[in-house]
């Protein structure tokens, strides 16, 4: 079934626009991840206290926990850091593109755009429901359903086409 | 293109594959550039920040000092009584009950119930209880008994003895030492009965209700020698010992002025407390309760709201201001202050009351250049804080600390202009539990802090401050080296000087001094 994605044919323009969407998540995931690496004082505590919707309480009994907040930042920064980079280099991206689908989707279910709930970290515009992590979500599906490494990224180099890794 | 194609059939690699797999590379190294950036710059605003100042910060909890187990009394097992039996591990087996009930529902109760089970043992035992009111008293018999904590039907140990009058209890042999938590017109004459017999006190604040028995108090403490605290439990707060030390290091320059404020807004804020159903002339011993107050009929009003008299109570001043007061006298070392300015009213409560409840004071330390501002009123909440002012930074206080730059700054003049430090932001926080303080440079960081936000980041399960101070107290007592509590009657002497300052300074409508050769208000 792979091999019908990747022998998709698509016109420059295509994978000129699906190549650029992948490189500017990875690139955003890499950042996030680098700036939160080398800080060594950065935990998501205060972010997870800030939690709203039906899955409140479980973010909160993460930041309340010290060992599964260091696990969870430790995952989460490396995690942005590492999708980040095989986004980039167009290595592995079917996996990252899902690491990256599951992470934005904690992001998403922590601070859910639902109305009535407030949070006190400040918005950066209005939303219902749809806001922009759940817009990078479904971009990073796009970039799961229409893979372009094996057309620009380290994948062209290493001809095993038939990977589901690639 | 030919060619290309028979190279990827072929598996060999063409040149423009090699271009195609690795043009993302430059990419990486300019997202590692953007990171090194930003990395130096957060570093250069931590260490410009951070290098020259060393707070201090008393971490954990000290370790009990091993004695016999201590016999306490209590005198006054209402509301503040019972309190600070909780506070020492005892409480009525129904209030167990009740936490349990909440916690099936509610993680906050489901976490003060363990919270309160796991408080260490301070190894006393609750001997003895005093109450004037019945029920009062059989609900301190109830949770003094409750030494393992149970709910209702769990086992119980041996119950204390209740005496009638404070003067048995405290000829008990049983009773070693004594936790009073009366009206304020009762704090000195049960002090001085207990020091006279050489047993040790635990004394609610106010230290004192008339400013002639505040001398007494004093002198007997100083010449039994017996170990007193008063419950100032804001001498635990950690935050104030941070302020105090991030001061001595000058991070917010010459102070001016402080403001420290009251805001309540609600019935029982404003001590208009539920009357019990079963209280009566016969339940309660009237004639004790009134004490060295003058004489009034029985009143269920003025038994259970005492606060709002000034026959029984120290008003504003005496009961909240207080707290404001021992915070900075503990991190400024303020003293008595050398006047007093005090205006107000009663403008909300017209029920009867004669303690305003809106208050304004400025207390004036020319010796330190600078002015202590209270303002207090019972019907609105909105809180103005505790604020330090300095030239070059304000301090921010309640549990938690923050230090704002202020923008005409001498001594952050440069790193202003340089853009590392930015006006009205702050740049030091300080939360209980977090074993640093920290510079803050994130954009998140401000955010959070600035609003006070990180209150909730509290390492582990919450301590009392109130069972921290009694713990002090023990821990004085079990040395036995004449080792005296942090709130101890020197500093006692402070706050109730303090607060009858502000008091007559209400009631008279003028402007009272206090005289340092002659210890006396003027």
């Amino acid at each position: 079934m792979y091999a019908n994605y990747i022998t998709m044919k698509h016109t420059n323009l295509q994978s000129f626009a699906l190549v650029l969407l992948r490189i500017t998540i990875g690139w955003h995931f890499l950042y996030e991840g680098g700036v939160k690496i080398l800080n060594p004082h950065w935990t998501a505590k205060s972010y997870l206290l800030d939690s709203g919707g039906f899955m409140k309480d479980f973010f909160v009994s993460i930041a309340e926990n010290q060992t599964l907040l260091s696990v969870s930042d430790a995952a989460n920064a490396w995690g942005l850091a590492l999708i980040g980079l095989s986004l980039i280099l167009g290595l592995f991206t079917r996996i990252s593109g899902i690491a990256g689908i599951v992470l934005l989707l904690l992001y998403y279910l922590s601070h859910p755009a639902f109305p009535g709930i407030e949070y006190l970290f400040p918005s950066d515009g209005s939303y219902f429901i749809v806001n922009k992590t759940l817009v990078e979500l479904f971009a990073l599906l796009v970039i799961f359903a229409f893979p372009t490494s094996h057309i620009f990224g380290l994948q062209r180099l290493l001809k095993s086409k038939k990977s589901f890794l690639s | 293109m030919a060619q290309e194609n028979k190279d990827n059939k072929s598996g060999k690699i063409s040149r423009r594959d090699i271009i195609a797999g690795l043009a993302a590379l430059p990419i990486v190294g300019v997202i590692g550039y953007g990171l090194l950036k930003n990395k130096s710059e957060a570093d250069k605003r931590n260490s410009s920040l951070l290098s020259d100042i060393k707070p201090e910060i008393q971490g954990g909890i000290p370790p009990l000092i091993e004695g016999k187990t201590l016999r306490i009394g209590i005198v006054g097992t209402g509301g503040r009584g019972g309190y600070l039996m909780k506070a020492m591990g005892f409480v009525h087996p129904d209030r167990i009950d009740e936490y349990t009930e909440n916690a099936k529902t509610d993680k906050f109760w489901e976490q003060h119930l363990a919270d309160f089970r796991a408080q260490e043992n301070l190894n006393i035992k609750i001997t003895a209880i005093c109450d004037v009111f019945d029920k009062n008293a059989e609900r301190g018999i109830a949770a003094g008994a409750n030494v393992h904590r149970n709910g209702t039907g769990g086992k119980m140990d041996d119950s204390p003895k209740r005496y009638t009058t404070y003067n048995e209890l405290i000829a008990s042999p049983d009773v070693d030492a004594v936790v009073i938590a009366t009206p304020d017109h009762w704090h000195v004459p049960i002090a001085l009965e207990a020091a006279r017999k050489g047993k040790h006190v635990y004394c609610e604040k106010p230290l004192s209700w008339s400013i002639a028995e505040t001398y007494e108090i004093r002198n007997v403490v100083k010449e039994t020698g017996i170990v007193f605290q008063l419950g100032h439990q804001g001498r635990q707060t950690e935050s104030y010992n941070v302020a105090k030390s991030l001061i001595k290091q000058d991070v917010i320059g010459k102070i001016s002025l402080i403001e420290v404020c009251t805001n309540r807004n609600d019935p029982n804020g404003a001590w208009v407390y539920d009357i019990a159903p079963e209280a009566n002339e016969q339940t309660i011993d009237w004639k004790q309760f009134i004490g060295q107050a003058p004489w009034h009929d029985f009143s269920l009003e003025r038994f259970f709201r005492w606060r709002c008299w000034w026959d029984y109570s120290t008003g504003l001043s005496g009961d909240l201001f207080t707290h404001e007061f021992d915070a900075l006298n503990q991190i400024l070392d303020l003293g008595i202050p050398h006047s007093a300015m005090a205006s107000g009213g009663i403008y909300f409560f017209k029920d009867g009351r004669t303690v305003p409840d809106v208050l304004n004071m400025a207390m004036e330390y020319p010796d330190r250049d600078l002015t202590l501002l209270y303002s207090a009123t019972l019907a609105s909440e909105k809180n103005r804080g505790k604020v330090i002012m300095g030239h070059d930074a304000y301090l921010e206080l309640s549990d938690t600390l923050i230090v704002n730059v202020d923008p005409r700054s001498t001594r952050y003049k440069e790193k202003l202009e340089q853009g590392i430090v930015e006006p009205f932001k702050p740049i030091f926080s300080y939360v209980p539990g977090q074993g640093a303080v920290d510079a803050i440079t994130s954009p998140t960081e401000k955010y959070f802090a600035g609003r006070g936000l990180l209150y909730t980041y509290r390492d582990g399960k919450a301590v009392d401050t109130t069972h921290l101070h009694l713990r002090e107290w023990i821990n004085c007592i079990n040395a036995g080296n004449g080792a005296q509590p942090s709130c101890n009657i020197d500093q006692a002497f402070q706050e109730a000087m303090a607060a009858h300052m502000g008091t007559i300074s209400y009631k008279e409508g003028r402007r009272t001094y206090w005289d340092k050769e002659k210890e006396v208000i003027v």
